[in-house]
């Protein structure tokens, strides 16, 4: 397959490109929601347009109402969403949400898919325990009791943790606290008794929670997937985590670079452009360059896991690590290149700043998948 | 079962039956490269089995016409019969400045009459080219270039030095840039093709810091050439050379595969690695070095259609070199002590370090890395000034 969209694809980008730029941009959505305050985060009205564009349920089955799309697809959505800093819970609901609830049974899907459709429903996954992403090590209990379970234990940076309505939870029913095995995934419904949020505003404007299950009582149709085996659908979920935070960071790389590059062409100092010194531009030649290997290695990724091939997992984990980096050199040399006005909250450079280092952290980063590249190729 | 996949089979079958079990490992050193040329000594004999197979079957340049001894594959006929050629390991049949470089510049500024010599030739491995473009005084600033081409009528005569002319001793023959008009810069440029062997050119190898002697100075002194030797127009050599440089710089940077692509940590750990602080250098550059294999697949695919921007090359060209001379940095350290090893058995006579050497070049030959960054400020960016 060749590493370009198809023109099914180039459609959609065409599309999403137009409809993020005028209803997502950053004074419409990100300033706004930031400076009221608000709660989520983000906008339901604009979520409920995901939903009227058909974005919401992209990954779902057409069976349950969706277009039965890949992870090239809602990469697409995603750059857009990073390119305008716009947000929304597409990432932890339409994408990992969504790739969760596929592996659950028809009651669940029912239950929870119609509402993410239609743009009513927000899911949050919680996944790690710490502030670091460890997905190997989970501690937090679901013991048996009576037809269901009881869920003892902490997860954190649960993003929209407190505006989700069902919060997917990486459980250990079985094994010590790094066992690959017995692990069980769980659709906890927000109104479950003895479920807390201590929910915070991140450097991004982005809210996410640390979540205390208190003896959270259970049914047990809340499983998804099978008990104590739980791990490849999470190892699922995961990667399409990655991934869609992978192709959310070449947008944001490639938005911080744009109006970097467009202030290189308008800034005068000493009489000239300041894009005329070739200080500059060599260092804006070389951020394209990293910019564009990101960009391929994410489309590889993208359709290595759509085609389900053994290679996936390393290159999602090249294409986050490589995200990662081309996208935070783009905001730190966006902030130098333009000089003290790049420190004022006025420019928006610094918001992509922010927005990368909250990036880089979800679902790994950097650091955490070269490590990972090197195991997975023997070393 | 779809066209490609009986493509496909079709080439996995024939490579089962042909490729000889030699030549599905990869060259370990130069000598291992079959380049071709009159002169040309075969290492073995699976080596000239291999070409002659693949000549037979127009497998050389498996995407140039047949009436030019190519394949006629289509792109993506092409690419799996790369994915096939590495699924198995195979080798190159053929290497050479002609397939990568004067064999693209032929096919889009030849005539018809020298498509189907030159290339004919080149796709057989019957004639080994060098290239005449960098001058003493000419390097980054190679369109300041001297050797001229005097015209008497039906040919010219050509006076001048040429530098860095990779393999000029063993080509047979020359694409050579030379000055055709002393008062026009740019278009005062001409293509001109001759044979090594014409009274007047003579070579000296140049060693290298690596020991080794690749490039040669070439001298012309009054060496005749006729007038249909020209590729292109009369002073628009640059033209061709421009286009041409394109698809070197493509070569260079490894897009087209290579193990220059490959990840590197996983073979150094198999002799053991007890540095933490290699190992996550080793890490963070396999990294780098399997998302640019996407960046050139990616490339590859791109300019088949027409996708790629024109001076994406440039980028390629830059990338792919530095990272490989950070590759060879890192085998080096890897390596440790018997890396040093200049000429010893247990090293093939100092590949590591020889290597590594050779490695420096690769971001001054072809253009210079900051040519490049500056090629991709201009035409990519648009930057002003630049």
């Amino acid at each position: 397959m060749p590493l370009y969209h198809t023109e099914d694809q180039a459609m959609l980008a065409d599309t999403v490109t137009g409809f993020m730029a005028d209803e997502g941009a950053i004074k419409q959505q990100l300033r706004h929601f930031r400076d009221m305050n608000c709660k989520d985060g983000f906008g339901h009205a604009l979520w409920k347009q995901f939903a009227e564009m058909g974005l919401t349920g992209m990954l779902a089955a057409e069976a349950d109402g969706g277009l039965a799309m890949g992870h090239v697809e809602a990469g697409i959505v995603l750059r857009e969403i990073g390119r305008n800093l716009t947000p929304s819970p597409f990432l932890t609901t339409s994408v990992m949400g969504v790739t969760a609830l596929s592996g659950g049974s028809d009651d669940l899907r029912g239950r929870w898919l119609p509402g993410v459709l239609a743009g009513e429903s927000v899911l949050a996954l919680a996944i790690d325990e710490g502030p670091k992403h460890r997905p190997e090590r989970i501690a937090c209990k679901a013991e048996k009791a009576g037809n269901g379970f009881r869920l003892q234990g902490r997860k954190a940076f649960v993003v929209h943790g407190a505006s989700a309505d069902a919060i997917i939870v990486a459980a250990r029913t079985s094994g010590s606290d790094s066992d690959a095995d017995g692990i069980t995934l769980f659709a906890v419904p927000k109104d479950a008794s003895g479920l807390s949020h201590e929910s915070l505003r991140l450097v991004d404007s982005a809210m996410a929670s640390n979540v205390t299950f208190d003896n959270v009582e259970l049914d047990g149709d809340c499983v998804i997937g099978e008990v104590d085996g739980g791990r490849a659908l999470l190892n699922k979920v995961i990667n399409a985590g990655r991934i869609g935070a992978a192709a959310e960071l070449t947008g944001v790389g490639q938005g911080a670079f744009d109006i970097t590059t467009a202030y290189l062409k308008t800034r005068k100092q000493f009489g000239q452009l300041i894009g005329e010194f070739q200080a500059l531009q060599h260092r804006a030649a070389h951020l394209y360059s990293e910019l564009e290997i990101a960009e391929a290695a994410v489309i590889k990724a993208q359709q290595l896991l759509d085609g389900n091939s053994e290679k996936a997992d390393l290159m999602v984990s090249v294409a986050k690590a490589k995200a990662s980096k081309a996208c935070n050199l783009s905001v730190r040399e966006g902030v130098q290149m333009h000089g003290g006005v790049g420190m004022t909250d006025e420019y928006d450079i610094g918001l992509y700043m922010k927005r990368d280092r909250s990036l880089a952290e979800f679902m790994g980063d950097q650091y955490y998948h070269a490590e990972r590249v090197a195991q997975l190729s023997g070393y | 079962m779809s066209d490609h996949d009986a493509f496909r089979a079709e080439i996995r079958a024939w490579l089962e039956e042909n490729c000889p079990a030699e030549m599905r490992e990869p060259a370990r050193d130069e000598a291992d490269v079959c380049w071709g040329g009159r002169n040309f000594q075969f290492k073995n004999a699976a080596q000239k089995t291999w070409l002659e197979r693949c000549v037979a079957k127009g497998y050389t340049v498996p995407d140039w016409p047949q009436a030019y001894g190519g394949a006629g594959m289509s792109p993506a006929q092409a690419k799996i019969w790369r994915e096939e050629c590495a699924r198995i390991g195979a080798r190159p049949p053929l290497s050479s400045f002609g397939i990568w470089m004067l064999g693209p510049a032929l096919l889009k500024f030849g005539t018809e009459e020298q498509k189907v010599h030159y290339l004919n030739q080149i796709a057989r491995g019957e004639i080994r080219w060098c290239q005449g473009y960098s001058e003493p005084g000419s390097g980054s600033d190679l369109v300041s270039l001297q050797t001229f081409g005097e015209d008497k009528g039906d040919h010219w005569v050509v006076n001048g030095q040429k530098i860095w002319t990779s393999y000029a001793d063993k080509a047979d023959w020359i694409f050579c840039l030379v000055r055709t008009d002393k008062a026009n810069k740019y278009q005062g440029i001409s293509f001109l093709l001759f044979d090594m062997t014409t009274p007047g050119v003579t070579t000296k190898p140049i060693k290298l810091i690596s020991g080794n002697s690749p490039f040669c100075e070439t001298f012309f002194d009054n060496v005749v050439v006729p007038k249909h030797q020209i590729v292109g127009e009369l002073n628009r050599g640059w033209d061709v050379a421009k286009y041409l440089l394109g698809h070197e710089r493509e070569m260079i940077s490894g897009a087209g595969g290579g193990d220059r692509l490959n990840a590197i940590g996983a073979v150094v750990a198999r002799n053991g690695l007890e540095d933490p602080i290699l190992r996550a250098e080793l890490a963070q550059f396999d990294v780098d070095a399997l998302a640019y294999a996407c960046m050139g697949e990616k490339f590859l695919d791109e300019a088949k259609v027409g996708k790629a921007h024109p001076a994406q090359p440039n980028m390629m060209k830059y990338v792919g070199t530095e990272l490989n001379k950070r590759r060879h940095e890192l085998l080096m350290a890897a390596g440790g002590a018997t890396a040093l090893e200049w000429d010893s058995e247990r090293t093939s006579g100092g590949t590591p370090s020889r290597s590594w050497l050779r490695t420096k070049a690769n971001s001054i030959e072809g253009g210079t890395s900051e040519v490049m960054l500056n090629v991709v400020a201009k035409r990519i960016l648009e930057l002003p000034g630049a």
